[in-house]
């Protein structure tokens, strides 16, 4: 092949390409899409049905009046129109995504595989139960993993996702409490000012008050405060404590703190967001909580999607056991593996049904695939080693960020933004990773430290990607410390520039609408 | 360990650079009693795929699926043909790999198919605003009744006698948690406009199916009326979302809200989930909704963009005073969900819909000849109840033996009521002649 230099352009023609337009509103492998709404008609369809054949209706008259009028597009538009979307998304599967408290880890094909089996995916929640028998023994069999590795006597596995199993815990507790006679009088919940959002909210949806504690220097639960809330105990129901906590530290007298919450007469709901840091290493039953949820979309590797669909087992201890929800599974003695739905028999006690059927079946088959590839020795390692990228990268920045807290970190290391100049946000660091290829850590989370920058690698991570990461977040660690105002305008690389959220949530547009002056355009 | 790209190597450096001797290190917080040195006894170790695979595989070869013969259970999950495209569509890295789009700049392919879901939502259920998905049609029911509660500042929810029982025991269970009184009107298959009668003063909402539990269809319009005119809202109920391609929708019978269950579309019966649960409200309520919800904006540059918005109703900015609890939701079922119907369009889902109808009026019309049966659901969709001569377990479980999955029995719904003899069947465009014929066949030697 021969390079024919003459012809190509002199170098002072040649423009930067953030100023290059183009006329179809694509940038080379990014390709311009508009709506649904702009490209499909609702005369297109992208699926062969049969037409009907015009059977006598039983409807009875209740009848739609107005059509749908929504667009369809043929299935080669469709493709792309997904696709050309998609190439807008950042992804694990594309890149490092240390979104803390997220557990963002790699989430294995093996585990999809096995979910489209259509023994899994193929079965209905309501056949007979001697049709399901291995979908049973499948429930049975991830619930041994989950209390043996949890060290806890029981499991609820019907919540639909993390906060649903704060839901499931919180609502066990109250029955608790109820059986005691005391559901009227125990309605405070004491909840760390660095918990979760999820936490608050979820003691209110189930009627109770919050009283918050403070954290110490160390990160930790206050324990003099603590112990002040405890003076008078009569109207304690329980403490909802994340255990690792959301400064990435360990509770160190979580123990101490079981026993006067436990000695109060209230219970002990433990956020188990955090469990990836323990899995194998620590059993949060040895701990003495009486309730715990496991994200199995952190520490059990099911996808996030976007936002769900999440699962949220509960475990319990033997004091809140009686009181977990109905549908579970138990073995006959004959082998016969048996859905138990109704609050009777050996479900008398049970606070009742949170949801319809059984759970997330579909993130069931993954997190025990999951479980089975890597086992009781590569759990144990799976908690070490994201517990040592963590602080791997909390070495590698501590000279240049300012960590929030003194000494080693679990899975996830924190900082704050003392170490900016004026002018320089959180928000303007975060934003600059997008510019070098990577997903922005949790921002301005916890609320227990200023300008909070959340970094939780899992363990999937390899080390050159954690060096190449704490390269880039050196440099912008570096030029925000210097007031380097080219920051405030980051993202400048990614598909958008920072979006006007105050204008998106002053006048709210929530759905697409046809252009009032569509015929005009048209024309 | 195939999902650790650490080597012993690495690891020796990394804690060399950290200054610490070993891992054991990072756990010094941990009580001694309470560490763990080796690992957990009774669990097996890792294993290759091969393994794995071969373990799940046997677990999945004992459970019989829906497409293997006959079918025709529903109550509140359906049989529905999910077209390659739409799997296709959400296992890409992109949208599968991905988190909740808290980064608008890097997240547009999931913020603008949320709101294309948001929509369709709103068009299909010809209401005002939809959410961008709960977590199920019964969490959706339950959430729909708190938040009723709270526009209304009233106490009180009254259940029609045909919501399925699950949402109405998941509704129930919230309610009275938050001190809310729930009343539920005696089981019944066609008294959905009893709500009518019942709604007081008291009363925060009325929460009507159509179609129901039982399959019966019913325009909710007059309860609309009754329960405007004392003060409380209407909350219009479904669980088998194809129909709206065919029967009134909630808006059209004047709901305040409609929640529902949006399975049938894009996604398969996975035993009960996930599912991904439909929220609509009429346009003042938009701030009293619960869950995420994803609006039109404009970046730096003057770009259109979406982002999530809102979100001072949320946990994550106003803790104890959120409007519900909710974070993950049902992100990647909703992307299904929104494929699926952009390659139905509103022609092919009103075709879908009179296939389902058709299939079910067949059924109704061949089971109903049999001697000795009576359909008992006086207007449907694609689903009806039945009472057979024989008890309806013994029934179920012979028509099995015919390879005839023939349904729910009532009774597993309603235990401890009078509907042992009561059978619910489902009929999709998955359901052929020969399915059919083989249901009538097998039924017909049972009675």
């Amino acid at each position: 092949m021969s390079t024919e230099t003459k012809s190509r352009p002199v170098e002072s023609e040649v423009a930067p390409a953030q100023e290059i337009e183009t006329v179809s509103g694509s940038r080379g492998l990014l390709q311009h899409e508009g709506l649904l709404f702009e490209i499909g008609t609702p005369e297109t369809t992208g699926v062969d049905l049969p037409a009907p054949r015009g059977l006598k209706s039983r409807l009875g008259g209740v009848t739609r009046a107005v059509q749908t009028g929504l667009p369809g597009l043929s299935e080669p538009q469709a493709v792309r129109h997904y696709i050309r979307l998609s190439q807008r998304n950042y992804a694990i599967d594309l890149g490092f995504f240390p979104l803390g408290s997220c557990t963002m880890k790699h989430n294995p094909r093996l585990n999809e595989k096995i979910a489209r089996l259509p023994g899994f995916s193929d079965i209905h929640p309501l056949q007979p139960q001697a049709t399901v028998q291995g979908a049973l023994e499948l429930i049975d069999e991830l619930a041994t993993w989950l209390k043996t590795l949890t060290g806890m006597p029981a499991v609820a596995m019907s919540p639909k996702a993390g906060a649903h199993g704060e839901l499931c815990g919180m609502l066990a507790i109250r029955q608790a409490l109820v059986a005691r006679g005391e559901g009227e009088t125990r309605k405070r919940v004491l909840v760390p000012v660095s918990a979760h959002g999820t936490n608050p909210a979820t003691a209110v949806q189930c009627g109770f008050v919050i009283d918050e504690i403070k954290a110490d220097a160390r990160g930790r639960v206050d324990m003099d405060e603590l112990r002040s809330k405890l003076q008078h105990t009569d109207d304690i129901a329980g403490i909802m404590l994340t255990n690792p906590n959301t400064c990435g530290l360990f509770e160190t007298d979580i123990k101490n703190i079981a026993d006067l919450i436990h000695a109060a007469g209230g219970y002990f709901y433990c956020d188990g967001a955090n469990f990836n840091a323990i899995v194998g290493r620590v059993r949060p039953g040895d701990l003495g909580i009486d309730a715990m949820h496991i994200n199995l979309h952190k520490t059990f590797s099911t996808p996030h999607g976007g936002g769900g669909p999440g699962s949220g087992p509960t475990v319990f201890s033997e004091a809140l056991a009686p009181y977990a929800p109905v549908p579970f599974v138990i073995k006959d003695e004959d082998g016969f593996y048996r859905l138990v739905e109704q609050t009777e028999g050996v479900a008398r006690d049970s606070f009742g049904r949170m949801v319809a059927f059984h759970g997330q079946m579909g993130m069931f088959v993954r997190a025990l695939t999951y479980m089975l590839s890597h086992g009781a020795d590569g759990l144990k390692q799976v908690a070490e080693d994201a517990v040592l990228n963590a602080n791997y990268i909390q070495a590698r920045l501590k000279s240049v960020m300012t960590p929030a807290f003194d000494g080693f970190c679990m899975h996830e290391a924190l900082f704050s933004d003392a170490f900016t100049a004026d002018g320089i946000e959180t928000i303007d660091i975060a934003k600059a990773l997008i510019d070098e290829g990577y997903h922005p850590m949790t921002m301005y989370f916890p609320l227990v430290v200023h300008g909070a920058m959340l970094i939780e690698p899992t363990e999937t991570e390899s080390k050159a990607e954690l060096d190449r990461f704490c390269d880039a977040l050196t440099s912008i660690a570096r030029r925000a410390a210097q007031g380097d105002q080219t920051l405030k305008g980051a993202p400048y690389l990614a598909p958008l520039r920072r979006l006007d959220e105050t204008r998106a949530a002053r006048k709210p547009v929530l759905k697409w609408t046809p252009p009032v002056n569509a015929g005009i355009a048209a024309d | 360990m195939r999902y650790l790209p650490l080597n012993d190597a690495d690891r020796r450096a990394m804690l060399a650079t950290i200054g610490a001797a070993s891992t054991d290190d990072f756990y010094v917080d941990v009580p001694p009693s309470a560490q763990l040195k080796t690992k957990i006894a009774g669990l097996p170790d890792h294993q290759g795929e091969l393994a794995v695979e071969r373990h799940m595989t046997k677990l999945a070869a004992k459970n019989r699926s829906a497409s293997s013969g006959p079918f025709f259970v529903g109550a509140g999950a359906y049989k529905h043909h999910v077209p390659a495209t739409v799997d296709m569509i959400i296992q890409r890295s992109e949208f599968l790999t991905t988190y909740t789009p808290y980064q608008p700049e890097i997240a547009q392919g999931t913020l603008q198919t949320l709101f294309e879901f948001q929509t369709q939502v709103a068009a299909l259920t010809a209401m005002d605003v939809a959410n961008a998905s709960m977590y199920d049609g019964s969490t959706a029911c339950a959430e729909a009744a708190v938040m009723a509660a709270r526009v209304t500042k009233r106490t009180k929810i009254i259940l029609s006698g045909g919501v399925h029982p699950h949402y109405a025991a998941a509704t129930r269970l919230l309610c009275e948690a938050q001190g809310l009184t729930v009343v539920q009107l005696p089981v019944a298959i066609d008294g959905e406009g009893e709500l009518a009668k019942a709604v007081d003063a008291e009363t925060a909402c009325v929460i009507g199916q159509s179609p129901n539990v039982f399959g019966t269809l019913t325009d909710l319009t007059g309860v609309a009326k009754s329960a405007h005119e004392k003060g409380a809202l209407l909350v219009s109920v479904f669980t088998e979302v194809v129909s709206l391609g065919l029967v009134t929708p909630p808006g059209e019978m004047d709901a305040d809200i409609a929640a529902g269950e949006g399975q049938s579309i894009g996604n398969g019966l996975n035993f009960g989930g996930p599912y991904v649960g439909l929220f609509a409200a009429r346009e003042k309520l938009v701030r009293q909704m619960p869950g995420r919800l994803c609006g039109q904006t404009v970046d730096a540059d003057g770009k259109r963009g979406f982002v999530l918005t809102l979100s001072t109703r949320e946990q994550h900015i106003r803790r104890d005073k959120a409007t519900s609890n909710i974070c993950t939701n049902s992100g990647l079922c909703a992307l299904a969900f929104t494929a699926h119907m952009t390659l139905l369009g509103g022609r092919g889902l009103k075709n879908l819909a009179e296939l389902n109808h058709e299939a079910a009026c067949e059924l109704a019309h061949a089971l109903g000849a049999l001697k000795g049966v009576e359909i008992l659901t006086p207007r449907f969709f694609n689903e009806f109840c039945f009472r057979t001569p024989v008890d309806a377990e013994a029934v179920l479980a012979m028509l099995d033996e015919a390879g005839v999955v023939g349904g729910v029995r009532a009774s597993r719904l309603f235990p401890g009521g009078h509907m042992g003899d009561v059978i619910i069947a489902a009929a999709t465009e998955c359901t052929t002649t020969d399915d059919i014929a083989a249901y009538v066949a097998a039924l017909k030697e049972i009675i």
